[in-house]
């Protein structure tokens, strides 16, 4: 392998790691191998080659391919040609639109960015923008020409024609996606492969923060759920199996020993008896910490079935129980937050959420919920809005649970600044930081009671 | 004890394969795995490639129903080669993956030869006659080609996970009483895994890795009409279409290659020749397992109009 490919090769690799991808020498050394056997030639095979041997779980493929595409790029500089107006451009997607075609569309976010995304005075441009380009293409509004062509062409025709909007809507996301990596490329020839793949490149979804992700990163979110949720299952009962090591049971012992000549050759352990742990969430879901309190909710309600019984209630200066709107079937996680803010009683003279006072409507009407076998998670961001944190309120919900665990989704540094109350609470409880979906699974699989 | 010692010297270690690989590039592979009627997509015939290449093995992960274990079996075809299969489960170990003593042979070679002094038997009884091999150690000591399936892996305990590691790592096995035996003839290693549970870093960093997926709507029209050759090309691709539909949905379990080409057999079956409602309505049940998705896919599809 040339010096230049190795050093491609690796700067690559050191950019995964900088977002977080752990890939060690050995790894490098397999890509190399993969990158010598299946030559330059092909860019799409060397993309699956080296990702099969870079990478170790699929959540890391998104990431992967938005760097592979600044690190090996399909060419260099602007595209040859004139690039055309809007309107011809606009032409020409609802064309390939209606005819699904993926090599055309790439094409064509190539020269919408040529022709619309640059910005700035000097020849050329300063830089390349995918959102100023399809704020100007607006290819969103094509849907309803692309449908009435494809329906006009007989495509639309039948039972499958009344998947077509979905199916178009889904072409054009991928369409979009198509401008911003090519945005990405013309930037990161302009200002440095290394930078941009450091700054422009989102991490993975579940390191994304909860106080800052967006909507579409909250929906990326929800579809791990369930598959966190088996793992954490799985994580559970491995725990369960090794807590009934431990105590000999005697008596069974013995009966045992009786067919080895009275010899205990195989020692059995006392099993334990089940312990039918509670769980108790109580969610801030106001404003900012909302993406936080549902993402969480929804990973318990998915991992209910290791509980006697879960209960969920949700304030933002009110209390009220919500674990009914959380029951399976019923719950559709998009629109879960709103569901809860329109149907429970949340808020009483004003908006802003106010842990005092809930914390102590909670101990005054659902003490009962609380008992020796029950385990209590806070979630929230401990903001009271200078308000009484109520301290006494808090001490007497953790006096009468099992445990009580407070997770914070703010970074730690954060906390005690402004209105924040969490160095108070914090020397009452145990108080973790969660700020991202990684921490919230490390933390739910340790802390949940077995 | 000079038993023992020619064992171990017999073994001798030979690295790669001496026939060559298996695949001379990776369209190669597609075209041949084709012949055995697996449609591979670029990504798997890529990585499977390489898998033959760098002579490492080659963990497959995904849904339920995409074709992981199928993969495994069409390689074997392909190459002409012996299927090793470890089915793993929980509770699965070392005398169930690696090899066993035959205590009772053991005892009754003891008992048959009585005049011989005690270091000749027990010589005698840690040989290879009173060996069990199980599927790991079968599959390295053959000297035919070998493919090597270890099936859903993560159902294994975390302790089996060590056991593999030194197997797929150098192809060897150390049996403390024979001493350590190599592969004369790497096998190909495919693992597979429904990632229910996350295998240990160690495991995967010794492996290729391959996500396998739901294919996209060219190459599942193909696979439909592959498998299924008597269906009508537009109610194929209505098929796929509506599929490709329930995927994008939020469901609790997504239909996958084997639900479509269920249907698309239990549509045959029916004699349907188009879809629409009635049928969809009647039959939504082959490729949805859940009431829940039943119902919610229902109103997406405007089934209840009707």
């Amino acid at each position: 392998m040339s010096g230049d490919a190795a050093e491609r090769l690796t700067g690559f690799v050191a950019a995964l790691r900088a977002h977080g991808v752990r890939i060690g020498t050995g790894e490098t050394v397999d890509a190399a191998e993969a990158v010598a056997a299946l030559g330059f030639a092909d860019r799409g095979l060397l993309r699956e080659g080296l990702a099969a041997t870079l990478l170790h779980t699929p959540d890391q493929r998104r990431l992967f391919d938005t760097v592979f595409d600044l690190y090996f790029p399909y060419g260099v500089g602007a595209p040859a040609g004139d690039p055309g107006d809007r309107d011809s451009l606009r032409d020409r997607l609802a064309d390939a639109l209606a005819a699904g075609d993926r090599a055309l569309l790439g094409q064509l976010a190539i020269e919408a960015v040529d022709g619309l995304g640059g910005y700035g005075s000097s020849p050329g441009a300063d830089g390349w923008s995918s959102y100023q380009t399809l704020d100007r293409l607006r290819p969103q509004t094509l849907l309803a020409r692309v449908r009435d062509e494809m329906r006009r062409q007989g495509g639309g025709s039948g039972f499958a024609g009344r998947l077509l909007e979905d199916e178009i809507r889904r072409r054009i996301e991928e369409f979009r996606g198509l401008v911003a990596a090519e945005a990405r490329r013309r930037v990161a020839e302009r200002r440095g492969r290394d930078e941009i793949a450091r700054r422009a490149v989102a991490p993975t979804a579940d390191r994304v923060d909860f106080l800052y992700a967006g909507r579409d990163r909250l929906a990326e979110l929800r579809r791990t759920v369930q598959p966190l949720a088996r793992k954490l299952a799985t994580r559970l009962a491995a725990r369960r199996r090794r807590a009934t090591r431990g105590t000999i049971d005697l008596r069974r012992t013995l009966r045992g020993s009786l067919s080895t000549g009275g010899v205990p050759m195989r020692p059995v352990l006392r099993r334990r008896r089940p312990a039918r742990p509670e769980l108790v969430l109580l969610c801030d879901v106001s404003g900012s910490v909302s993406g936080f309190s549902d993402f969480t909710m929804l990973l318990v309600q998915a991992l209910h079935d290791q509980f006697s019984k879960v209960r969920v209630f949700a304030f933002v200066n009110r209390i009220d129980e919500v674990t009914g709107l959380l029951e399976h079937g019923r719950a559709d996680p998009e629109g879960l937050g709103s569901r809860i803010r329109a149907e429970a009683r949340l808020t009483g003279y004003h908006g802003s959420s106010d842990y005092g006072v809930a914390l102590g409507e909670f101990a005054q009407r659902y003490g009962a919920a609380v008992g020796p076998r029950t385990t209590v998670f806070v979630l929230g961001d401990a903001r009271t809005n200078m308000s009484d944190p109520n301290l006494a309120a808090l001490r007497e919900i953790s006096a009468r649970a099992r445990r009580l665990y407070w997770l914070n989704p703010e970074p730690r540094p954060l906390w005690g600044t402004g209105d924040s109350a969490a160095p108070e609470y914090a020397g009452l409880v145990a108080m973790h930081e969660c700020r991202n979906a990684h921490q919230l699974g490390a933390l739910v699989g340790r802390l949940l009671p077995i | 004890m000079n038993k023992r010692l020619d064992m171990c010297s017999d073994l001798s270690v030979l690295d790669r394969s001496p026939e060559g690989p298996l695949f001379t590039s990776v369209d190669d592979v597609s075209a041949r795995l084709a012949e055995t009627g697996y449609l591979a997509a670029p990504a798997v015939a890529t990585t499977v490639f390489l898998a033959d290449r760098l002579g490492k093995p080659l963990l497959v992960e995904g849904p339920a129903g995409v074709g992981k274990t199928e993969l495994a079996k069409a390689v074997a075809q392909v190459a002409g080669a012996r299927l090793v299969r470890l089915q793993c489960y929980e509770g699965v170990d070392e005398s169930r993956a690696l090899y066993e003593w035959n205590h009772a042979k053991q005892l009754l070679r003891i008992s048959a030869g009585r005049d011989e002094t005690w270091d000749e038997t027990r010589t005698d009884i840690f040989s290879e006659e009173f060996l069990l091999p199980r599927p790991l150690l079968t599959a390295i000591r053959g000297d035919e080609p070998t493919v090597l399936l270890i099936d859903e892996t993560d159902k294994a305990d975390v302790e089996v996970e060590g056991l593999l590691l030194e197997v797929l790592s150098d192809f060897q096995v150390t049996v403390p009483e024979l001493g350590t035996i190599t592969a004369s003839r790497r096998p190909f290693v495919v693992l597979t895994s429904n990632a229910t549970r996350e295998l240990s870093e160690a495991l995967r960093r010794r492996c290729l890795f391959l996500h396998l997926g739901f294919p996209d709507e060219e190459l599942e029209r193909r696979i439909v009409r592959l498998k299924v050759p008597g269906l009508d090309t537009a109610l194929t691709e209505s098929v796929v279409r509506v599929v490709a539909a329930l995927r994008a949905m939020d469901l609790r379990k997504v239909p996958s290659v084997a639900e479509t080409i269920d249907w698309a057999r239990t549509l045959l079956a029916l004699g349907a020749t188009t879809l629409d409602e009635t049928v969809v309505r009647d039959s939504l049940g082959v490729i949805l397992k859940h009431q829940d998705d039943i119902l919610k896919a229902g109103a997406k599809l405007d089934l209840d109009a009707v």
